[in-house]
């Protein structure tokens, strides 16, 4: 999808994908407003800032709407901005819509059904499970250093400061961590050679492969259709 | 039987070893108490017992570490897996960190062994029914209280049948619940056959558990025998380990001259 949104160009096409290939599915999931909260959280502040660069310093921008001394709001600059913003649509929705649609267990385990080596599924499923854990550590840390008179609340200096004691802590406890997890692993047999077992296949239908087929069929088509001009015709 | 012989021991870029000429045994059957004063070397002699140390962690051992007679030395660590178990103190950091249900993390011990999938929800099943967590077995591991995880790690240690198993401070960070239950669960697995050596500062629980107890100070074994002379040895104190609370009472008692009834009136007021 991603691939998708940056091949086509124009106005129509990034739209046609956003709506095509993330809300339909998300609709199908019920998960259209998670799905919104999620992409806008994602990419609101680089999307403001695409929107202003944009709008107001585009380059050989003609057609003015309004200028403020030697800034100058074009037309162009609009259509590109709102141009990329699409785009940034299309590519935020579908990662959020892969995030919100694929628990990393099952990802895991179906990465490693398919030969991925178990040592490389541990580190990004351990990774994506780690962060809820450290953000709990935070908060735990947080509470404690609060008690102890610490500000983490109040004006954003306040809490800027009130952060670096909170980051030894936090960071030292995941390092500490870390060497008695990794003797932990191999006191259960994490490294040894050859196959694991593997107790469940998560779910997996027809229409979901058929689905991935397609995904996987649309972004040689669409190189090939912009390469030969086919989609001028959108914008 | 799990022996150390004459085992000396220095993690890398120590200056010093952090066990100096120990041996010790720990037999079938048999739960062995280690204690000793913060810094005595016992986690060092747990990662020595089953061969984490140097295998992991690195430094060089001189003397022998025999897994049922069978010198260690030329195993890989993998090998000894199944073999040894192996717990650590904090709860948490034993947590395979990608199981999503208590299950799973049971598992993921005879998962990593490549046995048969049958094999494994069997053997996940009965440690899951060894430590009595049925209730757990769905939920997430990383949402339990500290002393329920520690049952969920050993749980994973007893699915790969080690016939020895080794505990770093499994009550370290547990409230005296949580203590409890895992001394329940040690008692139990104890009447399965396994050897099984527990670091503990706590000596009333020693006193619950254990069959025979090794002092370890300065990196040397200095006291050993039957737990109730260990416990009751006055040289105890010396080393840094204070006596169960019945033997200090008693202590106490006789210290300030208190008539013999009046002890035993006492202890069973503790006891209640
Ligand atoms: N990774 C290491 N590298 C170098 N020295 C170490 C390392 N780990 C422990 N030591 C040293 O080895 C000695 C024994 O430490 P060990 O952790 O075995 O003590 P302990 O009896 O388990 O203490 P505690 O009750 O605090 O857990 C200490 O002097 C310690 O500083
Ligand atoms: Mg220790």
């Amino acid at each position: 999808m991603t691939a998708a949104a940056l091949l086509t160009g124009g106005l129509l096409a990034p739209a046609l994908v956003t709506v095509v290939g993330v809300l339909a599915p998300a609709v199908v999931a019920r998960n259209v407003w998670r799905l919104a909260r999620t992409a806008l959280l994602l990419t609101l502040p680089l999307a403001v800032s695409i929107l202003l660069v944009n709008v107001l310093f585009f380059p050989g921008g003609q057609e003015v709407i309004f200028a403020v001394g030697p800034v100058r709001a074009t037309v162009e600059g609009l259509r590109f901005a709102i141009e990329t913003l699409l785009r940034l649509a299309a590519i935020s929705g579908a990662i959020s819509l892969f995030y919100l649609t694929t628990p990393p267990g099952e990802l895991a385990v179906d990465l490693e059904r398919r030969g991925v080596s178990p040592r490389l599924t541990f580190i990004v499923h351990a990774a994506v499970q780690t962060v809820p854990a450290m953000v709990e550590r935070a908060a735990a840390i947080t509470a404690a250093q609060r008690a102890r008179g610490l500000d983490t609340e109040g004006s954003p200096w306040k809490r800027l400061r009130g952060l670096l004691p909170l980051a030894g802590p936090v960071l030292l406890g995941s390092i500490a961590d870390v060497e008695e997890r990794t003797m932990a692993l191999e006191a259960r047999g994490f490294t040894r050679p050859g196959r694991r077992t593997l107790l469940w296949h998560p779910a997996d239908s027809g229409g979901q492969a058929a689905a991935r087929w397609l995904m996987l069929a649309v972004v040689p088509a669409l190189v090939v259709a912009r390469a030969f001009g086919l989609l001028d015709w959108m914008g | 039987m799990l022996a150390l012989e004459s085992v000396t021991y220095r993690y890398a870029g120590a200056t010093r070893p952090s066990l100096r000429d120990v041996s010790v045994a720990f037999g079938d059957g048999e739960v062995v108490g280690v204690t000793g004063r913060s810094e005595a070397g016992k986690t060092t002699l747990c990662l020595v017992a089953c061969g984490i140390a140097p295998r992991t962690v690195g430094g060089t051992l001189t003397g022998r570490v025999l897994l049922d007679g069978e010198d260690t030395a030329p195993l890989p660590m993998h090998a000894l897996v199944g073999r040894v178990g192996m717990g650590f103190s904090r709860p948490a950091t034993q947590l395979s960190g990608v199981a999503g249900t208590v299950y799973e993390e049971v598992a993921f011990g005879p998962m990593n062994l490549g046995l048969p999938r049958a094999e494994v929800i069997e053997r996940t099943e009965s440690a899951i029914a060894a430590l009595r967590i049925e209730p757990l077995a769905a939920r997430d591991p990383r949402r339990l209280s500290g002393g329920q995880q520690q049952l969920v790690s050993m749980a994973g240690l007893l699915a790969l049948r080690p016939a020895h198993l080794v505990l770093d401070e499994p009550t370290a960070q547990l409230d005296p619940a949580g203590t409890r239950l895992v001394g329940a669960a040690l008692g139990r697995l104890a009447e399965r056959g396994a050897s099984i050596a527990v670091t503990e500062q706590k000596t009333d629980l020693l006193a619950a558990i254990a069959t025979r107890i090794v002092v370890v100070d300065e990196a040397r074994v200095v006291l050993e025998g039957p737990a109730a002379d260990v416990l009751a040895d006055p040289a105890l104190e010396g080393f840094g380990v204070a006596a169960p609370a019945p033997i200090r009472l008693e202590r106490a008692a006789a210290a300030a001259d208190l008539p013999a009834g009046a002890i035993a009136r006492l202890r069973e007021a503790a006891a209640k």
